[in-house]
Formats: structure tokens, sequence, C-alpha cells
């Protein structure tokens, strides 16, 4: 229904921009071609579509496809190893799959799964006659099946139904508003949940995307100069690579850069800060949402980024680390362990309530309360003017002797230490405490660990100076940039 | 007639006119546009009343007095909306930032 729309609206206007494969595609060519790839998708039997590849034309294809055939659409992380494929292919099949000759090869026959390249998807969809004239999208069948992450076990597959991807889209994004000369720069992998958003907020404001399949710093600022981008999305390691490429320079030279805005993970304060200077023209928006909530729930504008950089006062400028306000249609609680709502700048667990939240994984059901709320795993607090403050999630909370605290506090005490590049806090166990406070640093110039123990003193309760410092190289990251607190643990807690 | 729940898509009987359903309030509400009840695309053959004649625009959505009913134009068309007899009036667009 949204890209109908769009090509009725503005069908002639380019959709999307393949610069790798120089090809693109219009709004009234991309419903035509997802027309016709419904009808190959029905035609095979296939109950979903699965997509394993990078950013590029079938993408959108594929998405709308799926919506149209009335099969959920399901992005693959073309990063994961081939058994790890293999166990998510066996989960969606009967499965039509969408992938590129290096995995066409690689997977060959599977039983259950009717392989198609890219290429010939793009070629068949692109040159057939249309498919059905109409058919009705029913609001409770399923869009998009995501594999979550799994940064802390095995993928769960969490389930987005019509209803709340288009709420999501119509409390958010206002029909056409998109100038002509609009081109939105999509860096994020499809088969995150950013990278569905971008898609589908892209084509109901009528913009044209143009899509980065693999993202470094370089490919991302000649494109954004070339294609003359006037908004963006990344994810803050993306963000921090840029500004590092950027170093030396007085400003980015993009005064056609309207909007960036940034989410999937922490910001460090020290990135937004120079990349505020380095765009001044831009405007900044912080986008705080999850996969089970249709993307973005909380938004952290561009004037209280302006005002937060250049306020005095700290609670002002405090609120540059602040996830924001929730969008219209969004509520927002935190609540204590046993599920009571907790007052103003108490920690907790957030909740969220909203038409877009869907909160529900395929085999296990909806984990939303009978009340409509959805508990989000995440912990933070609301302060007196409602901006909500993420402190990581609620499961990374280290317990030591009774004394619950949250690990991104005291990170953030050691991120403001001169010589420390990275930091990671995570609890271990401890016969003496239940939990003891580790803590993993990269380091910039030279700092002991006795040292970095005294900063925290200064700042914090005793009980939070981490027992042991490690100097490490680097912390892990996944591709999008969260810090893999598992994998922080595993090797602090076998020393 | 008819109960509406959000989600719901109605089509004109006189003009091109579709829309989708945002909010409804509770009970049976008849949404027309061009003076004619809205249903599931069956033309009544009848033409769009003068007095129904401003017009439906794309993407635009439409609002009753209170605000318990919200539409939402899907197609555009011809004919005008109302609700239970009184014309729904556009809403005006909302001002958000660019999150993705």
């Amino acid at each position: 229904m949204l890209l109908e729309m769009a090509a009725d609206a503005f069908g002639d206007r380019v959709a999307f921009v393949d610069p790798v494969a120089d090809s693109s595609i219009t709004y009234a060519e991309l419903l035509a071609a997802a027309r016709t790839a419904a009808q190959a998708v029905h035609d095979s039997g296939a109950e979903r579509l699965a997509m394993l590849d990078v950013s590029n034309l079938a993408i959108p294809v594929g998405l709308f496809a799926a919506g149209w055939a009335d099969v959920p659409y399901v992005p693959l992380n073309y990063r994961l190893t081939e058994a790890e494929i293999d166990a998510l292919l066996e989960r969606i099949t009967p499965a039509y799959l969408v992938t590129d000759i290096t995995h066409l090869t690689a997977f060959g026959e599977r039983q259950g799964v009717a392989f198609t390249s890219r290429g010939d998807f793009l070629g068949m969809a692109r040159g057939g006659g249309g498919g059905d004239d109409y058919r009705s999208m029913d609001p409770d069948s399923v869009g998009v099946l995501l594999f979550t992450s799994g940064t802390t076990g095995a993928p769960k597959a969490a389930v987005l139904r019509h209803k709340h991807l288009v709420s999501y889209i119509f409390n958010s994004v206002e029909f056409g508003a998109a100038d002509e000369d609009d081109a939105a720069l999509v860096c994020v992998p499809p088969y995150h949940v950013a990278g569905i958003g971008a898609v589908l907020s892209s084509v109901y404001s009528g913009r044209r995307v143009v899509q980065l399949a693999n993202f470094s710093p370089e490919a991302w600022i000649e494109i954004a100069r070339t294609e003359r981008i006037t908004t963006a999305f990344v994810v803050p390691t993306m963000l921090a690579r840029i500004v590092h490429a950027l170093e030396g320079q007085e400003s980015a030279h993009m005064p056609h850069l309207q909007s960036l805005s940034y989410g999937g993970g922490k910001m460090p304060l020290a990135v937004i800060e120079r990349a505020m200077q380095l765009f001044p023209d831009t405007d900044f928006t912080n986008a705080y949402g999850l996969t089970e909530t249709s993307s973005t729930i909380t938004v952290l504008g561009p004037d209280e980024h302006r005002a937060a950089a250049g306020s005095e006062d700290e609670a002002v400028r405090r609120r540059l680390q602040s996830a924001g306000v929730p969008l219209p249609g969004i509520e927002i609680e935190v609540r204590d362990d046993e599920g009571r709502a907790l007052p103003t700048g108490e920690r907790g667990e957030i909740y969220v309530r909203g038409d877009q939240v869907s909160g529900e994984y395929e085999g296990r059901g909806s984990t939303v309360g009978a009340d409509g709320w959805f508990p989000t795993r995440d912990a933070g607090y609301l302060d007196e003017e409602g901006y909500l403050f993420l402190e990581g999630r609620a499961d990374d909370v280290i317990v030591r002797g009774g004394e619950n605290m949250s690990p991104g506090e005291i990170e953030d005490v050691l991120l403001e230490h001169g010589a420390v590049e990275d930091a990671a806090v995570v609890g271990v166990p401890s016969v003496e405490w239940g939990e003891a406070v580790v803590s993993a640093v990269v380091l910039k110039a030279t700092a002991t660990q006795t040292e970095l123990q005294d900063w925290v003193k200064q700042h914090l309760r005793s009980s939070r100076v981490p027992e042991r410092i490690e100097f490490w190289q680097e912390l892990p990251y996944n591709e999008t940039g969260k810090l893999l607190r598992r994998v922080v643990k595993e090797r602090l807690d076998t020393d | 007639m008819t109960s509406l729940s959000a989600g719901k898509r109605l089509k004109s009987a006189v003009c091109s006119t579709e829309i989708m359903v945002i909010a409804a309030p509770d009970g049976d509400v008849e949404i027309t546009c061009g003076g004619s009840p809205m249903g599931d695309g069956a033309t009544n053959g009848g033409a769009v009343d003068p007095g129904h004649a401003e017009g439906t625009a794309i993407g635009k959505r439409y609002v009753n007095a209170d605000g318990s009913l919200e539409v939402l134009c899907v197609k555009a068309g011809e004919g005008s909306l109302a609700a239970d007899g009184d014309a729904l009036a556009v809403k005006d667009a909302k001002k958000l930032p660019k999150t993705d």
C-alpha cells in the first residue's frame, strides 16, 4: 500500500540507485517489478521470501514483492557462517531465496529452498507484466521476520506484522514530504531493522535512496558528495570512522547534507561533539529503537543537539547522551524488577507501548503484557523533562554484594579519563561478592590500573571501582557496533 | 452503517477515492465520499454530489471534529469525505525529524 501510494503520486521519480551496479529504478517501475516478482514467489509455493545479500535493487523489490504475495520477508545476515545460515534456512522453509552468486555457489541445493540469483531475480521482476492489479493486505499478516543479532545466544526471529510497520511509518513520516532533489544514503545492512525502516520511510516520503553495499568511511564520504545526499543514517561506529577519516579537515564540506541521524548503539560523546563541528549545517538526530518495536521509538532532535552542545548547564549538556523523547503514539515507562513503575530519575527496565510495538517472536508468542506494555530488556531512566537515558541491557546489570550497578555508568567515567580510548565493564562470578566488577580498557596514552581505579573512586562510590582492569588492543563489537559483552565477560572470567 | 477498525480499507462508490482507517470511535459510523457511502469498491452508478465535491488528496489525513475518527487517503478522487453527515477536515502535517 505504501508503494502503491508512492507510485501513484510520484511514479516517475527515481526510487533507488545502486551506484556499484550503475542502475536505478523509479517508483512506478518498482511497483511493477514487485508485483511481477510476487507472482513468481506465489507460483513457487514458497511460504517465505528470504534475502541473503548486500544492499542492491533486489532488496526493495523483494520486500514489496513479499508483501504483495502475502508471505513474510526474511532478510538474512550474509556475514554469518555457512553453518549458521543453514540453521536459519532450515527454520524458514519452504522458502524462495534471492542471493548473490557467491552464496548461490556455496549453498547449491537445499531441501525446500528455491534459489534465485540477484541478477535473475531482477531480470525476471523488471521484465514482467506486473502481475495482479489489486491485492488487499491483511494488517495482521506477517510482513517481516527478522533474526535478532543474538549477542547473548541463538538468534530469535522477531515477528513484525504489517500493522506494526505501517503504524511506524504513519507515526514518523509525512507522505510525499521529500523534495524532488532529496536523496538518502542508506549504508546499514538490509537485515537490520534500520535497513527495513530506511526503505519504507524513504518510499513513503518520496526520497531517492542511494544504496551503499559495503560501508567504508571513504566510500560514504565520496558518495555523499557526488550524489549530493541530503539525509543519512549511520550506526555509532560508522560515524566514528567517518569523523576519523575527516580528521585534520576544518569541515566535511557537505552543505547539502541536511540531516544525519544515528542509532543502534551507544554514541561516544567525543564522536558526536566532533561530528557536529565537522558538519555545522547538518541537523543531527539520535534515534533509539529495537527490532521488536519496528525501529525507532524515541528521538533526540536537532534543536536539542544544538542546545546541549552550546550549554554551560551540565544537565542540558548531558542530554547529548540521551535517547530523547518518545515518537507520537509511543509511551515509555521505567519499571523495577517487580514490574512497578519507577519515579523520575530512578534506574530500571524500559517498557514501551504503542501500535508499532510487536514484541513477538516466532515460536515463542508475544512478550507484550495484557496491559500492552513490552519489556525491552534495556535499562535506563527518565529525567525531569522526560528525556530517556539508556544504560545498557537489563541483563548487563552487575549485582555486587546485593548492590545493583549499571556497567554504563562506570564505563562513562573511565571514558572521561584522558588516556582511555574505549572501556567495557562487566560482572564476573566472585565467591566473596556474588559478582565482582572488572573492566577491559583500550588505552590511547599511558595509564596504570591504579591510576584508573583512583579516577573511578574520585567520581563514584568505591563499590563501583573495578577490582581488576585489563588493557586490550581493542574491544569486541559486532558489525553494527554493539559491544559483545558476553565475549568480554568470557575473556575476563577465564583469567 | 458499519463498525470501523484501524487498518480497514474503504473505496468511494462514485469516484476514485480510497481511504484507510487510522483511528475509529466505538460504535457505528457511516463514512461517505462524494455524498455516497464508501464500501468495498462497488460503484453505485451515481455521480459525485456537488455539495461533496472538494476532492481528496493522496497521503493526507482527514479527521472529524472531536478527532475520534482519523482516515488516510491512499488514492485521490473528486469527492470529499464526511462521517455521519459531517465533513471531515484535513489534519495538519506533523513536523517530524528524519529518523532513518
